[in-house]
């Protein structure tokens, strides 16, 4: 490469810059395909929200749907188990959101923005750990909400973590009563 | 694979071959006439006895990618299909799922044989390298593979492990994300996986070929550590251990044969024959038993350090007890190899096997106390055993005399022969 032996750049060496630069942006926009075929495709997006009936679960039962391929959880909770949640001051929480789709981003965890209003007996939850994605026990753990077996994570009675590796409350999706009987989520 | 061939074509067809693609001086000088050292022992054996398991693995995966099915409502019921209808085909399940544990097994005997003898040490670090990248490669070879028969440890081991990307700061749930294929583990995620088990065991054997090409180059390291002075060190490869080395592969065949004939199951888990359920998870998930030390490593960060979460810390503290193995050659400050000439070095090297070994069993206990403070203290050995003992060890530890060659040693002419 002679050209590169006289001290001012030429006219040539800028074509090779240039020329280097051009094929690199393709060879990235070409890459771009392949990655992106990897996400979640149009079936996957299409998800349908999902209406439930969940006028047969009593106080102090629960029931798990299926919503996005994940466990739901509605629980219709006991009022010791409220009372419970409620007490907890959220400065000794972990996790200090309330992580409620249906809320602004900061709202706090108090147990009222783990419900809905008017509804505060009624917890839907989706039911996998924060930590690395199992799905927990329930009525089980040190706080008598849920127990993950994985790793140990404990959550209280408002499906907020506790206690162990998880890092956050267990989300609550966009949901809403439709009727007294029917939840919709999504 | 270096210089070494003092090959001749014999007859006319050799010739004509020879003097277009040299391929079979190039074997003669790899494995024929390589000059090895006279002195290596049963434990130099378990790197062909991996490359023995490598080649079942990749016949018996072919044959198994004939009768299975990967999709997430069939891919259950097509191994057991491959158990139950397909001739002989739960002998070629039973050699693949026992040969990933022995591929394992082999391997980890070649790791602390290295450690033992300080192989990773000048002029050697690359093929060191690359052995720590073949057994990255074959934990995730392994662990994909271990997905493919869907049953509820396939689904769940997937979902936790996948998961430990979602630790990943901003980015994390985008990236747990595009590995699902959507918004959990699923049929893209299965497909994905069964493309990238057929694909991976071929880079493995293309990264196997430039491991041995690294130490071919630098000849093969031995107990004594010296390198080889004069002919009177070494013998040619063939006979010498193509033998050996095929003695000690029937041998490790009874032990292989053991698992798949009288204990094929033994170490699977139960309930993996139970067809994935995304509503509920098994009570107490385990990983295979060769990943156990990492999964009890990722378990011990259970609280925030500064700024980074505790679920963040478990994943970069399992990444690091790997990522640490390539930089071994340069945090062991000794100059000898072998650790018959270290005793005090010995005495850390069985500590460390020992630590390795408990880590392995606390991995498969549930998550409470007592074993949780347990896993911590043995995490801390672990680094420990990278980060404070080898870096201080080299410096203050007076080694004993090392033979002045292999023949010297062989001979006991050093009053410490190995
Ligand atoms: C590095 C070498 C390999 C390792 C460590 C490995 C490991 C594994 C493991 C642990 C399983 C799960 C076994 C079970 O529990 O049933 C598996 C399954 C499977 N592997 Fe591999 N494998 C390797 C190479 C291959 C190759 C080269 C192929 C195909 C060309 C293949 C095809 C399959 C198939 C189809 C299954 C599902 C059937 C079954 O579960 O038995 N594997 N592999
Ligand atoms: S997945 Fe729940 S504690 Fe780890």
């Amino acid at each position: 490469m002679e050209h590169t032996d006289t001290a001012e750049p030429s006219r040539r060496d800028f074509l090779y810059i240039a020329t280097g630069a051009v094929g690199a942006v393709g060879a990235g926009a070409l890459a771009w395909p392949f990655i992106h075929q990897m996400n979640p495709d149009a079936s996957a997006l299409a998800l349908a929200s999902i209406e439930v009936d969940v006028s047969a679960v009593e106080v102090g039962q629960s029931i798990t749907v299926t919503w996005r391929g994940k466990p739901v959880f509605i629980r219709q909770r006991t009022e010791k188990e409220i009372a419970e949640a409620t007490e907890v001051p959220i400065a000794d929480l972990p996790d200090q959101f309330a992580r409620n789709a249906n809320l602004e981003d900061g709202a706090d965890a108090s147990d009222a923005n783990r419900a809905t209003t008017g509804k505060e007996a009624w917890l839907v939850m989706v039911g996998v750990c924060t930590h690395l994605g199992c799905v927990p026990l329930g009525e089980a753990g040190e706080y008598g909400g849920w127990f993950c077996p994985c790793h140990g994570s404990h959550y209280d009675t408002a499906g907020r973590i506790r206690k162990g590796p998880a890092p956050e409350n267990m989300l609550v999706p966009p949901y809403k009563f439709s009727s007294d009987d029917v939840v919709v989520i999504g | 694979m270096a210089g070494h061939s003092t090959y001749e074509p014999q007859n006319a067809g050799a010739k004509w071959l020879e003097r277009r693609l040299p391929v079979l001086s190039l074997v003669h000088g790899s494995f024929v006439a390589f000059p090895t050292p006279k002195n290596l022992n049963y434990w130099w054996t378990f790197g062909g006895i991996a490359f023995f398991v490598l080649v079942v693995q990749l016949i018996t995966g072919i044959v198994l990618v004939m009768h299975y099915t990967p999709n997430d409502a069939l891919a259950f019921a097509s191994v057991e299909h491959i158990m139950r209808d397909v001739n002989y085909g739960w002998l070629m399940r039973y050699l693949h799922s026992n040969g990933a544990s022995m591929f394992f097994f082999a391997v980890y005997i070649h790791i602390f044989r290295g450690m033992y003898y300080g192989s990773y040490k000048e002029p050697r670090e690359i093929a060191w390298i690359l052995g720590v990248l073949l057994f990255f490669l074959m934990v995730l070879t392994a662990f994909m593979g271990y997905v493919l028969p869907w049953g509820q440890m396939s689904l769940w081991g997937a979902t936790v492990i996948t998961n430990l990307f979602s630790a990943v700061p901003v980015v994390g749930e985008a990236i747990t994300t595009w590995l699902w294929g959507g918004f959990a583990v699923g049929n893209p995620t299965l497909n994905r996986f069964f493309s990238l088990h057929y694909l991976l065991p071929f880079v493995i054997l293309g990264v196997v070929m430039l491991h041995i090409w690294a130490f071919h180059v630098a000849g093969n390291n031995n107990p004594v550590g010296v390198d080889p002075k004069s002919d009177k060190d070494t013998v040619p490869f063939h006979p010498y251990y193509t033998l050996k080395d095929l003695f000690a592969i029937v041998v490790f065949m009874i032990l292989f044969s053991w698992f798949v004939f009288y204990l094929p199951n033994y170490l699977g888990h139960a309930d993996n024959y139970i067809p994935a359920n995304p509503m509920v998870t098994p009570a107490h998930i385990v990983p295979e038993w060769f990943l156990l030390p990492f999964y009890a490593i990722l378990r011990a960060i259970t609280f925030d350090i500064g700024p980074i979460p505790s679920k963040l810390g478990g994943v970069i503290a399992m990444g690091g007890a790997i990522a640490i193995l390539f930089v071994l050659p340069w945090l062991d400050t000794s100059k000898v190899r072998s650790a018959n000439y270290r005793p005090v070095y010995r005495f850390f090297f069985w500590l460390f096997f020992f630590t390795t070994i408990m880590l392995g069993w606390l991995g498969s206990k549930p998550a409470e106390q007592p074993y949780i403070a347990w896993i911590q203290f043995f995490t801390v050995l672990y680094f420990a055993h990278f980060l404070i003992v080898l870096p201080v060890l080299g410096l203050i530890e007076t080694p004993r005399k090392v033979p002045d060659s292999i023949n010297d040693a062989v001979l006991g002419k050093s009053s410490d022969a190995a």
